[in-house]
């Protein structure tokens, strides 16, 4: 068992979650509500990342995290070393590539909740700002820790863009998918295999958890 | 436009889209008034205007003297401002707190202290004793309009909405609510805006009710008045008038004004406004119909006898609704009696019958082509 590895992808993971959570929110609620200009395109975009080959998307952000892109001289002229090959890069790259798996469970659970329960809170009297958090939060909240779920395990196993932006740097860039492609190379197939159960149990006590807390809040009387 | 009535609802509003609204509404502190009128007809949009939840291009809606709403002046203030206790037509509970929860949410207004107490009385109000910690998916429809009810009251509104309250629960149900919400307003000095379709619901809980067309106000009265004595005669149609018929004014030989239809002088009261021949229309309600007994026809003088034949004939509990096709016309006059005086009568279709009009009930309004405007 690489622990190291493990570590680092549950740093990932969590540093995924965290930083989707606010956005997922925010960008969630906007897409269930709000009717602009554009909305379709914006949905289609973030849904990408679900349809596009991993090594298309890893050659892309390799691009744009290089020191030839802006966001590459940026993030060298604030940190002093490159956003490729590096842990933030790694963690940029799986905020790209988690979008849809954070921001669709919510943006559907906010969906859900009727308009008429949001303007009959307004009507109580109710700020917006408790408005969301005592009555537009718990009811989404299904779905918004189905996303948190699905990104924390989906960052767990991520191969192709891994690879592609941050290589195989032990303690750096590798991670628990890595290595267990790295303990296959080597013909170390009872580390490999130590290394997928682990995955494989996380995987399913997260899906456990999804469909556990996705019950609805009862059906109403006739 | 500026407040009338100090005290009360005041509301004008204008917008052509998305639904037209050109509405004018007033609404006295204690006062319940409907607004009655097709799908569509804008009813529920205004509500949601009174309320903040929607605005309309122009108009202003004031109540006890403050403005809530004035385009021109460039005054919109939220629903939170406003002070609206609002029965939504789904009762919007929320779904994850308790009876007694959801109507303490609308009591962030009162301190902390005092608010599970008072939503215990408002329950309690509402007859809900004992269902307080219940999520509205325990509670019957009744139980949750009442909560819907409570949680509206919980706001000490200056205004209350409620939204085709009594439409998602069943008839036993909703003459039971009805009299607990006609025992409730007793002791609320507050309008109350009531939507509704259903035309006995506004006749039963009203003290008025404005007509609703296309957005646009076209009659308010009181329930009576506006039922049986419509504006025009797109009003009578949309109160479910069916005896509304294309006249002429014309004098009787003493020099009396009337109506002249399908050849028959009717005796009726014509305002002055309608010249001399005239064309015009008038409406009957089926309570100002009369069947002549088989036995005993009626020759009063101010009965306006009409003779045809039994064209329609629908038997509906205890009361029987037909329709007389007027001699030499086409025309059809509806008439309801109770089931029995249509059996002892013979009331059948095909065989000849006598009616009379009753001058007072005969309604004059200016005419209007009766084939072109239906009700939406």
């Amino acid at each position: 068992m690489d622990w190291t590895a493990l570590r680092l992808s549950l740093q990932l993971a969590v540093a995924s979650v965290a930083l989707l959570l606010p956005l997922g929110l925010a960008v969630g609620r906007i897409l269930a509500w709000r009717r602009f200009r554009g909305r379709r395109v914006l949905e289609a975009a973030l849904a990408l990342p679900l349809v596009l080959p991993p090594t298309v998307l890893g050659f892309y952000l390799l691009v744009g995290f290089g020191a030839d892109s802006a966001a590459g001289r940026a993030f060298v002229a604030l940190t002093g070393h490159t956003l490729a090959f590096s842990f933030a890069g790694l963690v940029a790259a799986s905020l790209i590539v988690n979008l849809p798996f954070a921001i669709q469970p919510m943006q559907r659970a906010f969906e859900a909740i009727p308009a008429d329960v949001r303007a009959a809170a307004a009507c109580c009297g109710m700020s917006p700002w408790c408005i969301f958090t005592r009555i537009e939060l718990p009811l989404a909240w299904p779905g918004v820790l189905s996303a948190m779920v699905l990104t924390f395990v989906h960052t767990l196993g991520e191969f192709g863009v891994v690879l592609m932006v941050g290589g195989s740097i032990p303690g750096e860039t590798k991670t628990i998918s890595i290595a267990i492609y790295d303990r296959m190379q080597a013909f170390d197939l009872a580390g490999a295999g130590t290394m997928a159960v682990a995955l494989l149990a996380c995987s399913f006590g997260a899906m456990i958890v999804v469909y556990a807390t996705s019950r609805p809040h009862g059906h109403v009387h006739d | 436009m500026t407040d009338t009535v100090a005290a009360g609802l005041c509301v004008r509003l204008v917008q052509q889209q998305p639904i037209p609204l050109d509405a004018t509404l007033a609404c006295a502190p204690g006062e319940m008034l409907a607004l009655v009128g097709p799908s569509g007809s804008g009813k529920s949009t205004i509500l949601r205007c009174i309320a903040g939840l929607w605005r309309a291009t122009e108009g202003r809606i004031g109540c006890n003297g403050q403005t809530w709403y004035d385009a021109a002046a460039g005054i919109d203030c939220t629903p939170q401002q406003r002070g609206t206790g609002f029965v939504f037509q789904s009762y919007a509970l929320f779904p994850h707190l308790s009876a007694q929860d959801n109507v303490e949410a609308a009591l962030g207004h009162r301190p902390a202290g005092e608010r599970a107490a008072r939503a215990r009385e408002l329950l309690a109000r509402v007859h809900l004793t004992g269902l307080e910690t219940r999520r509205p998916a325990l509670l019957s429809g009744g139980q949750q309009q009442r909560v819907a009810v409570a949680r509206a009251l919980a706001r000490d509104p200056q205004v209350l909405l409620l939204d085709e309250p009594f439409s998602a629960v069943d008839r036993v149900t909703r003459q039971k609510l009805y009299r607990e919400l006609a025992e409730l307003r007793r002791s609320l000095a507050l309008p109350i805006v009531l939507v509704t379709h259903d035309l006995d619901e506004a006749a039963l809980l009203a003290d008025r009710m404005s007509i609703l067309h296309r957005g646009r106000t076209l009659q308010t009265g009181t329930p009576r008045d506006v039922m049986t004595r419509p504006a025009d005669p797109l009003v009578a149609r949309l109160v479910d008038m069916k005896n509304v018929f294309e006249a002429r004014v014309a004098t009787d030989g003493n020099g009396a004004r009337g109506l002249v239809w399908n050849g028959v002088k009717l005796e009726a009261a014509v305002p002055a406004s309608f010249e001399l021949g005239a064309p015009v229309c008038f409406g009957v309600p089926m309570s100002g119909v009369l069947l002549h007994r088989r036995d005993r026809p009626s020759r009063g003088e101010r009965e306006n006898p009409v003779e045809g034949t039994v064209a329609e004939c629908v038997t509906l509990g205890e009361d029987t609704t037909f329709a007389l096709r007027v001699a030499g016309s086409c025309e059809l006059l509806w008439l309801r009696v109770p089931s029995h005086v249509a059996r002892r009568n013979g009331v059948m279709e095909g065989i000849a019958a006598r009616a009379s009009l009753f001058a007072d009930a005969i309604h004059v309004m200016p005419w209007q082509d009766l084939s072109r405007e239906t009700p939406a």
